[in-house]
């Protein structure tokens, strides 16, 4: 079961501004193995929502190589990288990114949609996945009126529904309260003991501090790396 | 992609548009009134046509219609002028000709007619007595109401018997009880035998009926009549001697009535001196008729097709704007993981849907507004089924076309950046 997931070489990114060429990676080695619980560290600028949208496959690195469970996936076209963020990622945002005009049911369907699930089983699993997050009395509220945590946990239980393997979490908590916040790393805490690969992106050390490895980025480069004694 | 996936996708569209209902209804309100004026337009274009159409029919596609008319004065010998009696027209021997040589002829019906005072008991009128041959029933199609046409048998019997329209019956004061009647026509008392309904041949279209016809056997008018008519003319009384006012002929199909009535115009110059005929071709006007119409249509469409163009741009103005006001919602789908393809058809089926909304609101609004012309103004109007099926197919698929570049606009978006967007 320590067989790794997730395999970065030397993976560098650089975005062109106008005629600049801005360097956000510069040379990322990782591995990640199934079921670990990573924090990405560092100052603002460091490079590590490039990181974390590499691995997601929303964007695609400049030069170097990505496996995604022994794939290498850093070439594939925008299709490719599609179905495998609808099939086997699930995302979690800083500003939780559900679409307002949707209930929060029919936010957290939304990937079963695009996976063509019937609607009758689709309905069915989100329910259950609203369940999970405590939210099974908000299902056809609309996400403006549901509190901060209320709407975290919606968009955790959307990159739920569809079973992936990997959870991708960009500064999870940085829009709540720090009581709210302690709730959410519950809920991912939980997932981690399930057996689900965790990277989450933050800049709290005392949110870093519930993942099990803590990654350390400084200017598009890996600073250190800490394990947790086990 | 399933077919249950796009019901899904259309509801979700329709959803997203009940939310914004000022906006969907300013969308579509440029398709509705673009397709309800395409199919009045058609409606009222297609009404007048089909009303010219109808009254050339009557006449007969496959018929010809020969005609007597008394040539230019200017062209009339000094000597026939100062004689009381003036001679032209279509001879007997006109008729027996195009029967004889002219191919394609099926039959020829000789007319002669004259205006006679007809007495019904008290009642006077003036009629056209039609001196003709039974055929004539069949070429001039209308319908018996009362007792029987002209047959063979009145030919040979030479009786004195006719047929009145369902007008000179109603002048005469009488119905259907005068079948069997005397009428005196001319003095010389005749026997109606039946009643026919006839047309009010309105508009231009001249028919070879008038309304106030008799009809009696060709022989039995020469015998009582004679052949010389007398017609009282400004201050004086001029004879005239035209032995027959009106050939028609009949052709065997569609294809040979052009060259058929090329042939008995040639042959007719070589037999006339003067142009004291003229020759009518229902089907040629027909023809005219039909490039009227098209011509008239085309330009009633593509008037009414500007007014959907129009009804088009304003779905793509509002679909452009609703792309970058969606920009983070198309982002985040993406993230999710809806491909390229997934927007562009969540796009498309929005706009549609919008437009085959407005579409139906149009076709309802179109086929009210004929309606209203015709109660209001009386003029005809007709919508031809194919007219509801044209516009609207074109108001989806103009929703399509200007639904087309804001959903490429929208999946063209870098998934990343839409996410960043506010």
């Amino acid at each position: 079961m320590t067989d790794t997931v997730i395999r970065l070489e030397s993976v560098v990114k650089i975005y062109r501004i106008g005629t600049v060429d801005v360097p956000a990676l510069r040379g990322i080695s990782l591995e990640f193995l199934r079921g670990s619980f990573t924090a990405i560290m560092g100052p603002s600028g460091s490079g590590k929502s490039t990181l974390l949208n590499v691995i997601g496959c929303l964007d695609r690195p400049t030069s170097g190589r990505y496996f995604l469970e022994g794939r290498d996936v850093a070439g594939l076209d925008d299709n490719a990288r599609s179905d495998l963020r609808l099939h086997h990622l699930g995302f979690v945002f800083q500003s939780f990114n559900l679409i307002p005009q949707l209930t929060v049911l029919e936010n957290v369907e939304l990937p079963l949609f695009y996976q063509d699930i019937p609607p009758t089983e689709s309905r069915q699993r989100a329910l259950e996945m609203l369940e999970m997050v405590g939210l099974s009395d908000r299902t056809h509220h609309r996400p403006v009126e549901l509190s901060g945590g209320q709407q975290q946990r919606a968009a955790i239980a959307r990159a739920l529904t569809t079973n992936p393997s990997f959870i991708l979490a960009d500064e999870p908590t940085g829009n709540l309260d720090s009581a709210t916040g302690q709730q959410i790393m519950e809920l991912l805490a939980n997932l981690h003991q399930r057996g689900r690969t965790i990277v989450m992106v933050t800049h709290e050390p005392d949110i870093a501090a519930w993942a099990k490895r803590r990654v350390l980025m400084r200017d598009g480069l890996v600073h250190a790396i800490q394990d947790s004694i086990p | 992609m399933t077919a249950a996936r796009l019901l899904r996708l259309a509801r979700m569209g329709l959803k997203d548009m009940l939310r914004h209902k000022m906006r969907a209804f300013l969308t579509t309100l440029g398709v509705v009134f673009g397709v309800a004026s395409v199919i009045a337009m058609l409606a009222v274009g297609e009404g007048a046509s089909r009303q010219a159409l109808l009254q050339i029919s009557r006449l007969g596609a496959r018929n010809l219609i020969l005609y007597s008319q008394k040539p230019a004065a200017d062209t009339q010998p000094a000597a026939s002028q100062s004689s009381m009696l003036a001679l032209y027209g279509l001879q007997y021997e006109d008729e027996l000709r195009i029967r004889e040589s002219i191919p394609g002829v099926v039959r020829t019906v000789p007319v002669r007619w004259m205006r006679k005072e007809t007495w019904y008991r008290d009642r006077k009128l003036e009629l056209r007595l039609v001196a003709t041959t039974p055929d004539w029933f069949d070429l001039v199609n209308r319908p018996l109401l009362a007792g029987r046409v002209l047959t063979a048998d009145d030919m040979t019997r030479r009786e004195p018997v006719c047929v009145l329209t369902e007008y000179g019956a109603r002048r005469l004061l009488a119905g259907t009880e005068i079948v069997g009647e005397i009428v005196s026509i001319g003095n010389v008392p005749f026997r109606v035998v039946g009643i026919v309904r006839n047309e009010e041949s309105a508009g231009a279209v001249q028919t070879p009926d008038l309304p106030t016809d008799a009809y009696t056997p060709l022989p039995v008018c020469r015998e009582r009549f004679g052949d010389i008519t007398v017609v009282a003319e400004t201050g004086s009384r001029a004879m005239e001697l035209v032995p027959l006012h009106q050939i028609l002929v009949e052709i065997r199909s569609l294809e040979e009535v052009e060259p058929a009535a090329r042939a008995i115009e040639t042959m007719l110059r070589r037999f006339h001196k003067r142009e004291d005929y003229r020759l009518s071709v229902p089907l040629a006007l027909l023809r005219e008729a039909e490039t009227t119409r098209r011509t008239f249509n085309i330009v009633l469409g593509s008037i009414a097709g500007i007014s959907l163009l129009v009804g088009g741009i304003g779905i793509m103005n509002i679909m452009l704007a609703s792309v970058t006001e969606r920009t983070r919602e198309i982002g985040i789908r993406r993230a999710i993981g809806a491909r390229r393809s997934h927007i562009i058809l969540q796009f498309l089926v929005e706009t549609s849907v919008l437009s085959g909304i407005g579409g139906i609101i149009g076709l309802a609004l179109g086929m009210m507004i004929p309606l209203l012309i015709t109660r209001l103004s009386g003029m005809p109007t007709y919508i031809p089924p194919w007219s509801l099926l044209l516009s609207f197919s074109i108001s989806v698929l103009i929703g399509i076309v200007f639904g087309l570049y804001p959903a490429l606009q929208a999946a063209r978006l870098d998934p990343i950046e839409a996410l960043r967007h506010e």
